[in-house]
């Protein structure tokens, strides 16, 4: 099950040809494409190829070297950007650790008690069926009325709450199957050795739950980032990068690389998230071990 | 057999019956397993059960382990009743796959039935190292079960079945899914085994030589409903004291034969050396 490192070097090889492949197939089509899109029967299927629509990769990356704005003392548009995508990160962090606590205590709930699996589990895949969209606001409207003494509910604790929201969906959902995965073999051996759940969770279910866990866990980042970003825009939370997609796109007609610099940020925070789950994996790759075929 | 009047012995089991509802609805009924099952075994001594598929040995070893309930009957070991022999560790199990955790190393595996009762890291050391060197593996105690063979893997299970020295071993064909050679090599390894800690053991086999050659009395079974059919008496000496020279010498044959028209349903009073009860 693990790669050996032949294999690792050969993925990462074809990771960056598909990158340069995508960089490739962009500046292509902007050579060659018709400047007004193509249109079939009303409908744009391909983009316009003007400067403004589809700018060249070389504008978008000159275009971070600049300041964001023309006014002296503007900070450089990267630094902008790298900071947005910090802020961004913090905050689908937090969402992340609390949906993936609470997912985790879900599924644990519902493998020990049969009873709560079957009342619990519709009502955990029917809450993701709630749009995001609708529910920003509404998280945001309550918040403002919640006060813990002196604190307030802020924003941006909303924002991490609509991130957990759907963090805490694929985890509830991995970390079940994981728990239950042992073989009956496993869990009568326990029986054997009259260990009570407690012991059998420790020893049996939760290292057997981890190959189900660690695919769940990167959802969740996935999940969460995304979460962030768009609830970001929902609530008008400034800072993020949710909210910089929004105010560069709307205020750069003559600026056609500006608009891009968010969605770097945006891979950034992706790339950093999976990159600390890949790293939670490789620390926990003696359970993710082959099954054992006697 | 000489058995002193107190000694408990180390299975009893008396009358036991077991019944399965299966289905549902419509196509609901229920499959007798076991009818009527009457067996003793003394401390040390090795049986055998043997008989075609489905005639019941798995539950007979599950309802002693106290994995099941038997649904009449009453099962002694060492004169407790099944659940306080389990709950007291009076067992080890071996079952047929080898049901080793892909994540602890082997004498991690090993250690496991001592740590989940608390004894501590050094003794516990100190006993898979044991353990290691009586089924042969001292080089491997670091290595994971993916990296062992199938024989291996299986030497390791039944070196955890030994870890707190169970006066009575439960075993359920744990050779059946090895090659002929490994299979040979690995009785001869029990029978050594059996000899040097005195348990009593309770083996499921499907294979005659192989039950005549580790057991001190084959217990021949028959399906729908499980019964018992035979009791036959291998007289071969004692356990410990057995070899691979064994399996060629007269005495062997004769009681395989013995055992051999015990399941082919030759009435029991016309063979010799089979006790019937
Ligand atoms: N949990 C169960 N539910 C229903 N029926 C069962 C169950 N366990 C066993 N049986 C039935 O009881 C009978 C005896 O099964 P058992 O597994 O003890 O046979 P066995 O002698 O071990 O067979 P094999 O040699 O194939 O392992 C079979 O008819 C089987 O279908
Ligand atoms: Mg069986």
């Amino acid at each position: 099950m693990r790669a050996r490192p032949g294999v690792r070097a050969r993925s990462a090889l074809l990771g960056v040809a598909g990158v340069a492949l995508l960089a490739l197939v962009w500046e292509l089509y902007k050579a060659v494409g018709p400047a007004t899109g193509v249109v079939v029967g009303g409908v744009t299927v391909l983009p316009r190829t003007s400067d403004l629509a589809m700018p060249h990769l070389v504008t978008m990356f000159a275009r971070l070297g600049d300041p964001v704005i023309s006014t002296p003392g503007s900070p450089m548009l990267w630094s902008a950007v790298v900071g947005a995508a910090g802020f961004t990160l913090g905050i689908a962090a937090v969402g992340w650790i609390v949906g993936v606590v609470v997912g985790f205590l879900l599924a644990l709930v519902m493998q020990r008690f049969r009873t709560a699996e079957s009342a619990l589990l519709p009502w955990i895949v029917l809450s993701q069926t709630v749009p995001l969209i609708a529910l920003a606001p509404l998280v945001a409207g309550i918040g403002s009325q919640v006060r813990f003494g002196e604190a307030r509910w802020q924003d941006w604790m909303s924002v991490a709450l609509i991130a957990s929201y759907l963090a805490f969906f694929p985890v509830s959902i991995g970390a079940l199957r994981g728990l239950e995965s042992p073989d009956a073999a496993h869990v009568e051996l326990m029986h054997t050795y009259s260990v009570g759940w407690w012991k059998t969770l420790i020893h049996l279910r939760l290292p057997a739950s981890i190959p189900y866990l660690l695919p769940a866990l990167r959802l969740a980042a996935a999940s969460a980032v995304v979460g962030t970003v768009v609830a970001e825009v929902s609530i008008g939370l400034s800072g993020g990068v949710g909210r910089m997609m929004v105010e560069y796109a709307s205020a750069s007609s003559g600026n056609p690389g500006k608009p891009w610099a968010p969605i770097f940020g945006a891979i950034i925070i992706g790339l950093v998230s999976a990159g600390f789950v890949a790293v939670l994996g490789l620390a926990l790759a003696r359970y993710r071990r082959g099954e054992v075929n006697a | 057999m000489t058995t002193e009047p107190l000694a408990k012995p180390a299975v009893l089991v008396e009358g036991v019956g077991k019944t399965f509802d299966v289905g549902r609805g419509r196509s609901a009924g229920t499959v007798v397993a076991l009818d009527d099952i009457q067996l003793s075994v003394a401390t040390g001594e090795f049986v055998s059960l043997i008989g075609p598929s489905g005639c019941g040995k798995s539950t007979l070893l599950r309802l002693i382990a106290d994995l099941d309930q038997p649904s009449v009957g009453d099962i002694r070991v060492f004169g407790k009743t099944a659940r306080q022999a389990r709950i007291d560790q009076d067992y080890g199990i071996a079952f047929q796959q080898a049901g080793l955790l892909p994540w602890r190393s082997v004498a991690a595996n090993i250690e496991l039935p001592l740590e989940l009762h608390g004894i501590g890291r050094e003794a516990r050391q100190k006993r898979s190292a044991e353990l290691l060197a009586l089924v042969g593996l001292s080089d491997f105690a670091d290595r994971f079960p993916d990296q062992l063979s199938g024989g291996m893997q299986q030497r390791v299970a039944i070196a955890r079945s030994l870890a707190e020295s169970p006066e009575l071993l439960l075993m359920d064909e744990p050779f059946g899914a090895l090659d002929e050679m490994t299979r040979e090599r690995m009785q001869g390894e029990l029978v050594r085994i059996c000899g040097e800690t005195g348990a009593a053991v309770v083996f499921v086999t499907h294979s005659i030589p192989e039950a005549v050659f580790l057991s001190d009395r084959v217990v021949v079974m028959s399906p729908r409903p499980g019964r018992i059919v035979g009791i036959v008496d291998v007289a071969l000496g004692r356990t410990g004291d057995r070899d691979d020279d064994l399996r060629e010498a007269s005495t062997f044959f004769a009681s395989v034969k013995a055992v051999r028209e015990a399941l082919h349903g030759i009435p029991a009073a016309a063979i010799t050396g089979v006790e019937t009860r």
